[in-house]
């Protein structure tokens, strides 16, 4: 697992969509520019949606993985 | 009301306010909201309850042919059975709205689907924009008060200007 060093983890297990970007969102207002948010979900569907997310919102999706067992990390950066 | 810049925006129309058709139009419009776009739902005919202070949103396999029948308990093949109750016999039992409703609910729940009203909350957090129509208001009688504060009133105009200037514009 890569280290990104999150500057907060939002775990959204359980949670299909449309949650897990809604909360996605609503975490990186919290954040600063520059910190890096660690998002966990269970929904298959996150993958192609946090993409999707990140390039409308113009974060950057540092990494996605699928760690298997229905388990998916994200770490997006807030740039602006 | 002219787009702001560099945001994108979605104009929703919801027409059916049934439990099933409830969810399309708050999921759509909180996934935008959540990818910063500029929202706006226009409520219009049987969308116009889901404004309601209390949503009381429910369902009916009745006349709807495409909707599975599932139990939300026992064993994961159990689970996944649909129930084909001919309409002749469902028409017949008292309370098989409820029932359905119900079983539909506890369903979404099981499986991490917010219910209706928490995705609405949703909406409201991020300043989508909610617009009870006007006319259907005068024809089924409702007054503004029945509907969370939230809310605002306007009529096929008001949700066209909107509309004339959104990147993406669907009717539920």
């Amino acid at each position: 697992m890569a280290d990104h060093s999150a500057t907060k983890t939002l775990d959204c297990s359980g949670l299909l969509c449309p949650m897990p970007v809604v909360k996605t969102n609503k975490s990186m207002k919290e954040l600063q520019v520059g910190d890096v948010l660690e998002m966990i979900s269970t929904d298959p569907g996150s993958l192609p949606d946090m993409t999707a997310w990140a390039n409308q919102t113009k974060h950057e999706l540092l990494e996605s993985m699928d760690e298997g067992n229905d388990t998916y990390r994200f770490f997006i950066k807030k740039t602006h | 009301m002219s787009k702001e810049d560099g945001r994108r925006r979605l104009a929703l129309i919801s027409s059916q306010g049934t439990l099933d058709w409830a969810y399309p139009p708050f999921i759509l419009a909180s996934a935008a909201g959540a990818m910063d776009w500029e929202v706006a739902i226009f409520f219009t005919f049987y969308g116009l309850p889901l404004l309601k202070k209390e949503l009381s949103a429910a369902v009916s396999p009745l006349g709807n042919p495409a909707m599975p029948m599932k139990m939300p308990f026992g064993s994961a093949g159990f689970q996944a059975t649909n129930w084909n109750i001919p309409n002749a016999l469902m028409s017949n039992i008292p309370g098989f709205e409820s029932v359905a409703t119900n079983l539909m609910k506890k369903t979404f729940k099981n499986k991490g689907v917010a219910t209706v009203g928490e995705l609405r909350d949703a909406c409201v957090e991020m300043d989508v924009r909610l617009i009870g129509c006007q006319m259907t208001m005068d024809v089924f009688g409702f007054d503004k008060e029945d509907f969370i504060d939230e809310c605002e009133i306007g009529g096929a105009a008001t949700f066209l200007e909107y509309a004339s200037e959104a990147d993406v514009s669907l009717f539920v």
